[in-house]
């Protein structure tokens, strides 16, 4: 799938960043992924491991927070989150006027390195 | 050392996407982004759509493919500009590919762009292309469950189009329910049943399309549509 593009973005951008300060090796990564994403952490924390021998990743750990969605009802305004993304409709009145807040979010969060 | 990034993953590809739509927009294209798994009709609904459309209007046609050309010839035939995209593995199209491509097609002046993605469900969800409309396709021969298996490609879609309706009376697919689970989770998507084998259908779909392709014309100012309704003439 494309977890392994997405990964490549991953180092990319973290290593332009080390760049500019001058950091040469990595210990930590930490992604935040959206549930309503379709990038499986698991297959994030694979590509991450085939990618990083030789390079300034070499040592370094991968975090995957997995970021649930927020809902709220537009009829009773409850607020709830998704549990298991079949359906949005609201616990509490049976609306399907839902509100979706994040939940497709995927962004590295930080990284450290020396 | 610890360093806040906050950076996008997808971040390049959105900034690009952006892009695509803003020069997309200054020309009044209407493009469209077909979605779907392998072999659920895309090729052949884009065969039927543009012969109806191909002495009304002028279109451009993305076909994104592993590895063959195969798609992009039948298209051809139709006597549409093609430009074949092959992402050798990739298993998505991305805004990227989509600026090169285009720029083969600019010279012809299409009023309508189709992409046709790579047949897969998942990964295309995830990447905008700078399209104005996503258009998924199901097909009655795999089953009742893809919308709340894929979700997400059914949540981002504006069309979904129901194909192969031909076949219903020989699959245990169920038009209610799936209306139903799209409803669920995306209350706003247009459906329309198609067959590409019959023509069943094809036309409503066909007719809204154009309808949208106008909108987006006049969205631009009036003198500009005008002198491009002058051109095709
Ligand atoms: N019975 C029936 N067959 C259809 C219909 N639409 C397409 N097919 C057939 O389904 C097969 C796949 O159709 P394509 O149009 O190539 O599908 P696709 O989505 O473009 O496939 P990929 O590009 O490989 O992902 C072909 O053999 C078509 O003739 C339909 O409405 N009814
Ligand atoms: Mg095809
Ligand atoms: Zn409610």
């Amino acid at each position: 799938m494309h977890e392994l593009s997405l990964m490549q973005n991953v180092l990319q951008t973290v290593e332009l960043s080390a760049e500019q300060h001058h950091i040469c090796r990595i210990n930590k990564v930490k992604l935040v992924i959206g549930q309503l994403t379709m990038a499986l952490p698991d297959s994030l924390l694979f590509a991450f491991e085939a990618l990083k021998p030789g390079t300034i990743f070499a040592n370094a750990s991968l975090v995957v927070e997995e970021q649930k969605a927020r809902c709220q009802c537009r009829r009773c305004r409850q607020e709830f989150e998704l549990d298991e993304f079949y359906g949005l409709v609201c616990p509490q009145c049976g609306n399907i006027d839902i509100q979706v807040q994040g939940g497709d979010e995927m962004y590295v969060d930080f990284y450290e390195g020396e | 050392m610890k360093v806040k990034l906050e950076s996008r993953l997808l971040g390049a590809n959105e900034l690009i996407a952006h892009n695509n739509r803003n020069m997309f927009s200054s020309r009044g294209i209407l493009v469209i982004n077909l979605m779907s798994s392998p072999g659920s009709g895309k090729t052949t609904i884009l065969e039927c759509t543009i012969q109806e459309l191909v002495k009304q209007i002028k279109i451009g046609v993305i076909e994104g493919d592993l590895y063959t050309d195969q798609d992009a010839r039948r298209i051809e035939q139709q006597g549409v500009e093609v430009v074949q995209i092959n992402t050798e593995g990739t298993c998505h199209l991305d805004a990227q590919m989509i600026c090169h491509a285009y720029q083969k097609l600019d010279a012809s002046k299409p009023q309508l762009l189709f992409i046709e993605n790579v047949g897969n469900l998942v990964c295309p969800a995830e990447f905008d292309l700078g399209e104005d409309l996503r258009v998924v396709v199901i097909s009655t021969a795999e089953g009742n469950d893809k919308v709340t298996k894929y979700p997400l490609v059914f949540r981002r879609a504006d069309v979904v189009l129901v194909n192969k309706t031909d076949l219903l009376p020989y699959t245990d697919f169920d038009v209610e329910k799936v209306k139903n689970d799209i409803g669920l989770i995306n209350p706003s998507a247009s459906i329309f049943l198609v067959s590409g084998r019959t023509g069943e259908g094809m036309e409503a779909w066909i007719c809204w399309l154009l309808q949208q392709s106008k909108n987006k014309l006049l969205s631009m100012n009036g003198t500009s549509y005008l002198q491009m309704a002058e051109g095709r003439k």
